[in-house]
């Protein structure tokens, strides 16, 4: 019988993490299987095409599509720079002439006699891949780009936004039910990253943004406050690419939530280390989540990595529950009914029982809890 | 194409399907049905499930089939799989029945679906046909570029460049007409250099269905840059819409390119005995094969994680639409941005403030994999739920129209009336049966809470029967019946459809507590219940799916039950796992602004109809 049970997030003090960095095209790699790379190397190169700009000759020149060719001063794949004439018409009395100028450099795309338009290209744009992480090249994909490797830390969260981005980790509280206040922060957290506990306000991320703190990493926030920063209303969990001045991770969700014990415990250690980290996150068709990696400084082997095999959720297992009314707590499978319960909704589903640390337990849909990977 | 291009594991055609196994590879989960062929009929009698595996780390969707498959193994004891394949035929002429299946069919979503873009030279014309073409092929319409959509020629180039589509349709012009318009979209295609979602190494696939004599010119711009296929034109003239053949010709392209790039895609293929279809474009199929059988009217709802599909056949003409970002858990938050925080508020029987909602909509949307525990999130899972389908079905009535732009002959009797082209198509009192899908529909913990979700998100007119797909298997039926129509029908008659009842709605409005119309329902023991329905009132008779009961209602003189005001109405009807439902609270449905008068009015229709389970709103 096929298991189910709900992915966890990972968050484990040592493993190998590979991520392939692939241009949106391709290009040329700049580095070499076994080359040391650093988040700030970079590892490909490629030219973005530039801008497309048509401009209809016939209509301005008031001429058929198809006489286009005897008014052109610039032919197809010549190169134009901005206010050069593209087109002319040749009057008998000078003061009709009418000059097409170019609106960019660039050069001349394509010409149609068909609708008379004439195409022009802005130049390319160089676009750079960072290795993003500190590790060692493990892979070349040849004119798309590498597969880096490091042996590092590994924290995973469930929510982010915001780009990749590299700094020093920080605590800003002290405990994992603490919330990050403004006051907490300071200008000597510039570049860094900042760990929270249980929740930051709007007024903490404006202060994040003023101090040039790059990332925040935190147990939840509330939808007001993402909705404030993003300016609209996010409806479907795909990001990555926001512009806010820092990249957010949440590790455990929304509203106010502890950060998990392990969680913190692993992040606490680690403070003062450079780490990687990206908001990107896609729950929908290939899952993405928002990741903290803290690579494990000295050589890191080109090594295979062990494939993660999960058997389905065992006695013992550490989970977090993930649905109300106990969002958010943290315990041990302590039962693993087989039958299918009853729940208050009256739905028949398969259920487990978890133990919390203080000894008292529940009975949840196994839907609704995850557990925390990792050793 | 046909079944006979691949290399299917199906049987010899003479021989009989007695056993079928078929998929469907949704974006979550692959799900697996085992029919087979008892006595005379077909019924569908064990079913599977598996994660599906087209991301990494297995990135083959066969893998999820197979273990869904190995589900149904363990349940039936039945030998299907050996290793790798599925063992086809049947051994029983080999004396072991429990050995092998006829064939294996699938439906596909995983991966997002088809996602397609269309072009047409006039936004509300061809645009309009084009995307209708790519919506009935089951396709996600990513977007709509035409010649007078608004948007700048560079603003159009960076937005073909931008997306990253499986497929584009291009259409535009009535054959015969001017070219110039669709030859320049195509030279901004080309100059776009649209690439493909999946795979950087093979060229996007392009229909081109509009004015035949630009298809020399198209090829010559984008021949060389795009699989470049030709329909006949979907708009051969303006008071026709031909979409058949490129809907066909997707399907080939998805077959032939798409679903190739997709991790797996070919081995699945060619397990499979019959093409693979996208499971809206199955879900079609089924549902027009119903409309068809019954010569009825009806709309049928698929309302999933990330998108809610409609489809509709009135007068026999269908329609389908997708609602990409409208659905229970990937895009539940969206729910919430497009319909706004009142119109879930208004559904809900209890107060909540709006922070903490905000906050459990977003979580639902982090872990779209949870269910609701308690009474009260299950409360606010079915009050999204309805207004996801309330859009859902809006979005479909502007797409399911009449042409636009077609001429019309008025007559000396229209001059008083002013009607415009592009009518929509769906008119609920015309409306017959509803169907609903989707596990919010097909799983809630009582039948009566999926009929009031359709009936308060659709507000059905007159007579409405209402039905729920048991447990999804409607795209299964649809791809199984392009290969076996009867196995198809049993099982659907049989096994898929879930009768709920029928509800009777009148046309009107009128104070809480006033005379709607006065009731006398004949059941089938001989006994005759008489009363008055006011307004406000909602009314629940039990009446299975085998009786029939005649109702009679005399509606106040401002109440039209299709019969015109205040007229008389009886009718025969039939029940279901509900019953009978009259619905006196007045159409359009009006709920109080005022909080506490509102939950109030809730829960007294909740409580008339057992909505929750006692004890509680």
């Amino acid at each position: 019988m096929a298991h189910s049970y709900t992915p966890g997030l990972t968050v484990t003090e040592r493993t190998t993490v590979r991520r392939r960095r692939i241009l949106p095209l391709p290009g040329a790699v700049l580095v070499q299987v076994g080359d040391a790379v650093r988040a700030d190397t970079a590892v490909a190169r490629a030219e973005l095409p530039g801008k497309v700009v048509p401009l209809n000759l016939a209509n301005q020149l008031g001429i058929a599509p198809d006489e286009i060719n005897d008014y052109l001063v610039k032919k197809e794949k010549d190169s134009v720079q901005k206010d050069d004439v593209l087109a002319e018409n040749k009057p008998f009395i000078k003061w009709f002439k009418t000059e097409i100028r170019s609106p960019i450099t660039g050069k001349v795309e394509s010409v149609s006699t068909i609708t008379g338009q004439i195409l022009l290209r802005e130049p390319p744009r160089v676009l750079e891949l960072r290795g993003y992480i500190d590790g060692v090249v493990a892979e070349v994909h040849p004119e798309q780009g590498v597969t880096v490797e490091s042996t590092c830390s590994l924290v995973q969260g469930i929510f982010g936004i915001g780009g990749e981005t590299s700094g020093e980790l920080v605590m800003g509280v002290k405990a994992p039910d603490q919330p990050l206040l403004p006051e907490q922060l300071n200008p000597s957290m510039k570049g860094k990253v900042v760990v929270g506990g249980a929740f930051l306000s709007a007024a903490t991320m404006t202060r994040a943004k003023e101090l040039g703190i790059v990332g925040l990493v935190v147990g939840g926030i509330h939808d007001k406050d993402l909705r404030a920063l993003l300016g609209y209303d996010l409806g479907v969990a795909i990001t990555g690419t926001e512009q806010v001045g820092f990249t957010l991770i949440l590790t455990e969700g929304f509203g106010t939530i502890p950060m998990a014990p392990k969680t913190f415990a692993l992040l606490s250690a680690h403070a003062g280390q450079k780490a990687s980290i990206s908001g990107a996150t896609q729950i929908r068709a290939g899952v993405i989540r928002p990741e903290i990696i803290i690579p494990h400084s000295g050589p890191a082997a080109v090594t295979k990595v062990p494939k993660a095999e999960r058997e389905g959720i065992q006695l013992g297992d550490p989970v977090r529950i993930i649905r109300d009314p106990l969002f958010g707590k943290i315990g041990a499978v302590s039962g693993l009914p087989s039958e299918l319960r009853a729940i208050p909704t009256e739905s028949e589903v398969r259920v487990l029982e978890v133990r919390f640390p203080d000894g008292t337990t529940t009975v949840v849909p196994r839907a609704n809890i995850e557990v925390i990977e990792g050793a | 194409m046909t079944a006979a291009h691949q290399s299917p594991a199906t049987s010899n055609p003479a021989q009989p399907l007695n056993v079928i196994v078929a998929t469907d590879c949704g974006s979550t989960t692959t799900k697996a049905i085992l029919i087979e062929k008892v006595g005379n009929e077909y019924r569908q009698t064990y079913r599977g499930e598996a994660p599906t595996t087209v991301e990494a780390p297995f990135e083959d969707v066969t893998r999820g089939v197979l273990n869904a498959i190995a589900e149904i193994e363990e349940l039936s004891g039945r030998t299907i799989l050996d290793g790798d394949r599925i063992i086809t035929p049947n051994q029983a002429a080999q004396g072991d029945p429990q050995r092998g299946v006829d064939i294996y069919v699938s439906t596909s979503s995983a991966g997002g679906g088809l996602q397609m873009m269309v072009t047409g030279v006039v936004q509300n014309m061809t645009g309009e046909s084009a995307q209708r073409a790519a919506l009935g092929a089951g396709a996600i319409v990513i977007d709509v570029l035409a010649s007078n959509d608004g948007r700048l020629p560079y603003e159009k180039i960076e937005r073909i460049r931008t997306m990253r589509p499986d497929m584009i349709l291009m259409s535009g012009g009535t054959d015969g007409g001017a070219v110039t318009h669709v030859v320049e979209m195509a030279e901004y295609i080309a100059a776009a250099e649209p690439r493909p979602r999946f795979g950087s190494t093979y060229r996007l696939p392009l229909v081109y269905a509009g004015n035949k004599d630009a298809q020399p010119q198209v090829k010559t711009i984008l021949g060389e840059k795009t699989a470049l296929e030709f329909a006949d034109n979907i708009r051969p003239v303006l008071e026709r819409e031909n979409l058949a053949p490129a809907r066909n010709k997707i399907h080939d392209l998805f077959l032939e390119h798409v679903m190739q790039q997709a991790p797996g895609y070919k081995k699945l293929i060619e397990m499979a005995g019959a093409p693979i279809m996208p499971t809206p474009a199955a879900v079609g199929v089924i549902m027009e094969t119903i409309a068809k059988r019954e010569g009825i009217n009806l709309i049928g709802v698929d309302i999933g994680g990330a998108t809610t599909d409609v489809f509709s056949v009135f007068g026999g003409l269908f329609n389908r639409t997708v609602s990409a970002n409208l659905g229970m858990s990937y895009s539940i938050s969206n729910v919430l941005a497009e319909a706004g925080l009142e119109n879930i508020m208004r559904w809900v029987p209890f107060t909540i403030d709006e922070q903490t909602l905000r906050n459990r909509i977003k979580n639902k949307m982090v872990r779209p994999t949870t269910i609701p525990q308690s009474l009260d999130e299950l409360q606010i899972e079915h009050a999204i739920a309805r207004e996801a389908l309330r859009l859902a079905l809006i979005h479909h009535k502007s797409l399911a129209t009449g042409l636009k732009g077609v001429q019309q002959e008025r007559t000396i009797s229209d001059v008083f009336e002013q009607r415009t082209s592009g009518k929509t198509l769906i008119d609920l009192l015309k409306l017959d049966l509803i169907v609903g899908s989707g596990g919010i529909l097909s799983h809630a913990p009582r039948r009566i809470q999926s009929m009031l979700m359709m009936v308060d998100a659709y507000e059905p007119l007159g007579v409405t029967t209402l039905s729920v797909d048991s447990i999804f298997m409607m795209p299964h039926l649809g791809v199984l019946s392009t290969v076996n129509e009867q196995a198809a029908t049993d099982v659907f008659v049989r096994d898929c459809m879930v009768y709920l009842g029928t509800c009777i709605a009148p046309i009107g409005q009128g104070k809480d507590g006033e005379r709607c119309a006065d009731y006398e329902v004949a059941l089938p023991d001989g006994r005759i219940e008489k009363g008055t329905l006011t307004f406000g009132d909602l009314k629940l008779f039990s009446l299975t799916r085998d009786q029939q009961a005649t109702v009679t209602l005399q509606p106040s003189k401002q109440v039209d039950l299709g019969e015109g005001p205040g007229q008389s109405f009886t009718r025969t009807v039939k029940g279901g796992v509900v019953g009978l439902m009259l619905d006196g609270r007045g159409r359009p449905l009006q709920l109080p602004t005022e909080q506490a008068a509102r939950v109030a009015l809730l829960t007294r229709w909740y409580q008339a109809v057992g909505l929750y389970p006692t004890g509680s709103s």
